[in-house]
């Protein structure tokens, strides 16, 4: 009974941080659904232990954590491998600002070099 | 209308840029000379300017990779049709600029190489088989010998030029053996001519053995990246 509790309120406490964040704008929408989604469904399992052993059960688990457990690694596996796909995309990005930069610095520099000085 | 470019990618070097800007000059006074800072803390950038060289300055530091990547970027739109590739910190020999450019009358890359008959230059060690492994899965995926594909010392033409400024890799050993594996996949001619590199400092070489175990690491892992890679994958456009 107290694993449940824990677990509720570990989620409960997810929702709220996430809510938090998203409305501060620390935190892009599609994230949020992410995790809001991973929150609720952890909420949901712990007020209805009962859901999650029938699931267990008719797909041949024995124990319902495990279940639970195998579930929740392979999320956050491909939330972890997803993550690293968009940070790999704006390194790559932020690369190619970094060379554009440099370009339009130096012709900037080269064309302020040219204009006819009398202005100022 | 300019032609020959030399791209000297240069990180925190103001103890040499100078001198090595005037050497390129006095061997090539028909040459543009452009200093890539990538992202220099010292006071490159100011030295290169005052040596008369074109100074591209990156905002922060990307590596060798993506400082050549700007250079080629750089050479691709104002249209040079030839690039050299000199190390900022005074290992390269200008006089082999000739021999490099002369290449590229019938290759499209040509990296200078470290090892040869007359030359001065050793490894040993893991470093050595991690070189000698480069060197042999290059010139088979190449069809004719790359010996020193870690050099930094080549030049490239207009199709080399073309190709590099799209894609040309950041990551580890990728500004060597990566965009020759590149290179290579996109059906580009690429030779080597001898040359002659010096050393600044002694006791560079010879790290423990377990640097030399990530180094040889490392470069399998290049090496296998850029072959699994897609042919000319072209992210982002560079016109």
């Amino acid at each position: 009974m107290s694993a449940q509790i824990l677990s509720a309120l570990a989620a409960v406490i997810t929702i709220v941080l996430v809510f938090d964040m998203l409305r501060r704008g620390l935190l892009k929408e599609k994230y949020a659904v992410l995790w809001l989604f991973f929150a609720g469904a952890a909420l949901f399992f712990a007020i209805f232990p009962s859901v999650l052993s029938k699931i267990s059960s008719s797909l041949g688990v024995v124990n319902p954590a495990n279940l639970l457990f195998f579930v929740t690694i392979v999320l956050l596996v491909v939330v972890s491998v997803q993550l690293s796909y968009e940070l790999s995309r704006h390194e790559a990005r932020i690369r190619r600002l970094a060379e554009e930069i440099a370009l339009l610095e130096e012709r900037l520099r080269r064309l302020l070099a040219q204009e006819p000085h009398d202005g100022d | 209308m300019a032609h020959l470019l030399i791209a000297i990618p240069a990180w925190n070097e103001e103890g040499s840029i100078a001198a090595v800007i005037e050497k390129v000059r006095l061997h090539r006074p028909d040459a543009d000379i452009v200093v890539v800072n990538d992202g220099s803390t010292d006071s490159t950038a100011s030295l290169a300017e005052k040596a008369g060289a074109t100074v591209l300055s990156l905002p922060f530091n990307v590596g060798v990779g993506g400082a050549m990547r700007t250079a080629f970027l750089y050479a691709h739109r104002t249209g040079y049709s030839a690039l050299v590739q000199v190390d900022a910190d005074g290992q390269h020999d200008p006089a082999d600029v000739d021999a490099l450019i002369g290449g590229l009358a019938d290759a499209d890359i040509v990296v200078g190489t470290r090892f040869h008959p007359t030359s001065m230059y050793f490894v040993g060690g893991p470093r050595r088989w991690a070189m000698v492994l480069l060197s042999k899965a290059l010139s088979r995926m190449n069809g004719s010998v790359i010996s020193d594909p870690t050099s930094g010392f080549r030049s490239a033409g207009p199709k080399a030029i073309r190709l590099f400024a799209v894609n040309y890799p950041a990551e580890y050993l990728g500004d060597t053996v990566g965009s020759l594996s590149i290179a290579i996949r996109n059906d580009l001619v690429i030779h080597e001519a001898p040359v002659t590199m010096y050393y600044r400092a002694i006791g560079r070489p010879s790290k423990n053995a377990l640097w030399s175990a990530l180094y040889l690491g490392r470069a399998s892992l290049a090496l296998m990246a850029t072959i699994l890679q897609r042919k000319a994958p072209t992210k982002g456009d560079a016109s």
